[in-house]
């Protein structure tokens, strides 16, 4: 049987273009199209007249499985699979971790009847914006339809990560039920599960051995609250490696947790909540000595406490420790227990720490082997000229905004961005919030940290021009796409016009996601990119002045991307319909703020789905056929 | 008249009322008004969305298609920034916002006292409003009275009108009668949820002590808003 797309139903990253790739598969199926059996079928129009004994067949279908097992990477599954029919079934039979990067991208349905030995399955759901509230709350990326299916086709799964999926108690429920050797859920960005949720994983799957909750909303509704840690089994070694739960807004059972840390041997991860007091936090490490992720909690005090304990010495006992995060309702006095593990850090989290400068250059003068440093700008471009002066090693950097609102200025600027150019200069990651900031710095970057794969400025006042010259900032990002030539992922901000995009068209050969807000000046801007970068997968733009022409301008390209948004542009309902007209594999939404059907689109969140428009949009969504 | 009982026992009624004019006119000219009104096109623009935000644009194009430069005068660095907020702007995950407002709120009032672990909500909180499809969210902090936060809202929602609040536009809490014909009304009130898990309606608490005591917020029609209001009045005589 034949299937229409075959190639599709995973994520395919390493194709160009669509159409050869679909020509081929065509052309690879109809000259193979044995049965399992090994018996071939002559094919109208294939050259294939032998027949050739069942045995070698079925070795060499055996071999061929025995050898894709060891293929790890999707990408070259994929190309595996796209071989010929026989290589297409070895490898669905052999892969074993399911990628859906789209939820609505392809049905459950699809995806397990495709493969059928999947033991770790990852699912994502809504688009990135969905984080800053520009979807309709009841949009969807429901995990319900997949979880059934999942329970029914894989009894054997091992793990599942969600990222922005709807996910209620009943999934929770349904999982911890279904799977008998559940061993991994790591659910980043969720909502739509509570407490009561977390105590069934807790009490049913006896095999866990990470439960990881990474900025999901945990709904708290207060007669429904549930100690979930009491119900991890009270007796006997538990299998946990990692428990991560410092997005979880309730206070935890902390009698509990003791209890169950002391009896997880095996724990390396712990990140707590903030309802962790720092004495709790001692009483904690004390138990468990062989940690190497920890997040710290509150680090401040709850209570007065007698005699505090010594808090350093706790720390130092912990000798594995390599990644620090927590600091929730950080008492900066505490700062200096934690001196003594720095020299070992490879990643520090003070994203939630509002340390000023002194007190950051406190802690990372000894930290001469960080790789990874998330910090809020309260540390000041200070701050970031000692960071400068002593990771050498850094890789990631991300600077927050204590203050989200625009100002005229703010505590870091380009004297930061700079200084961390010059003293970092393995750098492969930044994401840096600020007020102003000038091409100068931004092409010192460039020139710099030439090995950036990854480069987001977020400049919170909309238009800002250069603070210095007053120019657009179209030559800081030229620079950067032109010199970073890792660049995979790039966010723009501040007063850009078309020649922007002009660069990031010609330069970003290898971009594959593009964030831009309110910046452009016509449609050529979105044309110079969608014609010029040939690896884009996601792209999202808002308030940005691109409209119809634009759109119809990447026809040729929508198949090969995981979506596009584009919210508060210049879109047109007619426009809309053309590329649905001619493109029937997508799916384009149209979501509108108001009841009145306006011509002019709000927001379009447009994909490509093998199975046609879902069934469950809300009532605001409408879907262009 | 209200305002004059308000004075004199020591109410200060003025506060609490939840002046419900028209977005942008009507009632005293509040500092936010002003800025709005004097403002150049420029980030104030930015808080209705959609077709402001663009039209803004097409001026722009439309006066200096070849010469960038002229772009610089969109925004004034002088300007005082508006109190306003953008949808989604900056990215900055609500949760990680609510986080660093709470945080500005406590070193704002206790300089260097240490933190003790936190019972108050977080200062952004979710705003809904019956049969609209989004949940949106906002910093209470960033207003100063319950009118720039009725501005604000009327903003989102742009079904949030007001009307017919009476001369001027303000829910008088000691007028019972008036209250009853609004809540009768098919009138979009504001209520919310504070601390103790009860639903109030907007307004009937000192500015700052709804900052502090409110977790949730949401727009929902007069009538069905009928029940909250014993309790509103309640908690009103309670405090004279």
């Amino acid at each position: 049987m034949r299937e229409n797309h075959p190639q599709k139903t995973t994520e395919d990253d390493n194709r160009s273009s669509s159409i050869p790739d679909l020509a081929r598969a065509e052309i690879a199926e109809s000259s193979t199209s044995k049965n399992r059996t090994g018996l071939s079928e002559p094919v109208p129009g294939s050259n294939q007249t032998e027949n050739p004994s069942p045995f070698p067949d079925q070795v060499l279908e055996n071999v061929l499985e025995n050898v894709l097992h060891f293929l790890s990477s999707r990408k070259d599954r994929n190309a595996a699979s796209l071989v010929c029919r026989s290589w297409y079934r070895a490898e669905a039979l052999t892969r074993s971790d399911l990628f859906i990067g789209n939820c609505y991208a392809v049905s459950p349905r699809r995806a397990t009847n495709r493969f059928s030995r999947i033991k770790s399955v990852t699912v994502k759901g809504k688009p990135r914006f969905a984080d800053f509230d520009l979807m309709p709350v009841d949009w969807g990326a429901h995990f319900t339809p997949w979880v059934s299916s999942l329970a029914q086709a894989y009894p054997w799964l091992e793990k599942l990560h969600l990222k922005r999926m709807t996910v209620t108690d009943d999934n929770l429920a349904v999982i911890a039920d279904s799977f008998a050797g559940f061993r991994e859920l790591l659910l980043v960005c969720c909502e739509g599960f509570g407490t009561p949720g977390l105590a069934a994983i807790a009490a049913k799957c006896r095999l866990l051995r990470v439960l990881e909750l990474v900025e999901s909303v945990i709904e708290v509704e207060d007669d429904e609250e549930v100690d979930w840690v009491s119900c991890f089994p009270n007796e006997g070694q538990t299998h946990l490696e990692s428990l991560a739960f410092d997005c979880v807004e309730c206070p935890v059972n902390f009698e509990a947790l003791e209890g169950l840390v002391a009896r997880s041997p095996c724990l390396k991860k712990l990140r707590l909540n903030r309802s962790v007091s720092m004495a709790q936090l001692h009483r904690l490490m004390l138990r468990a000595p062989q940690l190497t992720h920890l997040g710290t909690g509150s680090f401040s005090a709850n209570e007065n406490v007698d005699q505090e304990p010594d808090y350093a010495s706790a720390f130092a006992a912990c000798r594995s420790l390599v990644c620090l995060s927590g600091f929730r309702e950080i008492w900066p006095d505490y700062l200096p227990a934690i001196y003594p593990v720095c020299a070992n850090l490879t990643s520090l989290n003070f994203s939630y720490a509002d340390v000023n400068a002194e007190q950051l250059k406190s802690v990372i003068c000894h930290c001469h082997n960080l790789q990874i440093l998330w910090v809020l700008d309260s540390v000041c471009d200070d701050g970031l000229q000692a960071v400068a002066a002593t990771c050498k090693d850094l890789r990631e950097l991300r600077v927050f905004p204590v203050d989200a609102r625009e100002e005229t200025e703010g505590p870091v600027s380009e004297v930061g961005l700079v200084a961390i150019s010059q003293g970092c200069r393995k750098l492969e990651s930044i994401l840096f919030f600020c007020q102003t900031m000038t091409n100068a710095a931004v092409i010192a970057m460039s020139k710099n940290c030439p090995d950036l794969v990854v480069f987001r400025l977020c400049i919170i006042g909309v238009y800002r021009p250069d603070a210095v010259t007053q120019e657009p900032m179209d030559e800081g990002f030229g620079a950067i796409v032109m010199n970073c030539k890792k660049l995979t992922r790039l966010a723009v901000s501040g007063l850009l016009t078309d020649r922007a995009f002009e660069y990031i068209g010609r330069y970003g050969k290898l971009i594959r996601t593009l964030s831009v807000a309110f910046a452009g000046d016509t449609d050529l801007g979105l044309k110079y990119v969608l014609e010029g970068c040939p690896n884009l997968k996601k792209l999202e733009i808002r308030d940005s002045p691109f409209g119809d022409g634009a759109l119809l301008s990447g026809l040729h390209h929508y198949y090969n991307m995981r979506f596009l948004w584009m919210s508060s542009c210049k879109l047109t309902r007619q426009a809309c319909q053309e590329v649905a007209r001619a493109l029937p594999g997508l799916v384009l939404e149209v979501i509108n703020n108001n009841e009145d059907a306006v011509n002019d689109i709000e927001i379009l969140y447009m994909y490509r789905s093998l199975d046609g428009p879902r069934d469950d949009a809300p009532e605001n969504v409408t879907i262009m056929q | 008249m209200a305002t004059l009982i308000g004075k004199e026992s020591g109410l200060n009624l003025k506060e609490t009322e939840l002046c419900l004019g028209l977005p942008g006119g009507g009632g005293s000219g509040s500092e936010v008004e002003t800025q709005r009104a004097a403002g150049k096109r420029g980030f104030s623009e930015t808080v209705d969305l959609k077709l402001n935000l663009q039209s803004n644009k097409e001026d722009l194009n439309d006066n200096s298609k070849n010469v960038s430069k002229d772009k610089t005068l969109l925004k004034d660095p002088a300007k005082p920034p508006a109190k306003a907020q953008v949808v989604g702007w900056p990215p900055v995950r609500s949760y990680r916002k609510n986080m660093m407002a709470q945080k500005v709120n406590n070193s704002d009032q206790d300089g260097n006292e240490k933190t003790t672990s936190s019972t108050t909500a977080g200062t952004f909180v979710k705003v809904s409003m019956d049969g609209a499809p989004y949940l949106r969210k906002v910093d209470l902090t960033m207003y100063n009275t319950y009118k720039d936060l009725s501005d604000a809202l009327a903003k989102m929602f742009s079904s949030f009108t007001t009307g017919k609040y009476g001369a001027q536009g303000m829910i008088d809490f000691m007028n019972e009668s008036k209250l009853m014909d609004l809540l009768n009304s098919s009138e979009y009130v504001p209520t919310y949820e504070d601390k103790d898990g009860d639903w109030m309606l907007v307004g009937d608490v000192p500015w700052e002590m709804f900052v502090e005591s409110c977790k949730r917020l949401r727009i929902m029609k007069g009538s069905e808003a009928i029940g909250l209001a014993p309790r509103a009045m309640e908690k009103c005589k309670n405090r004279s």
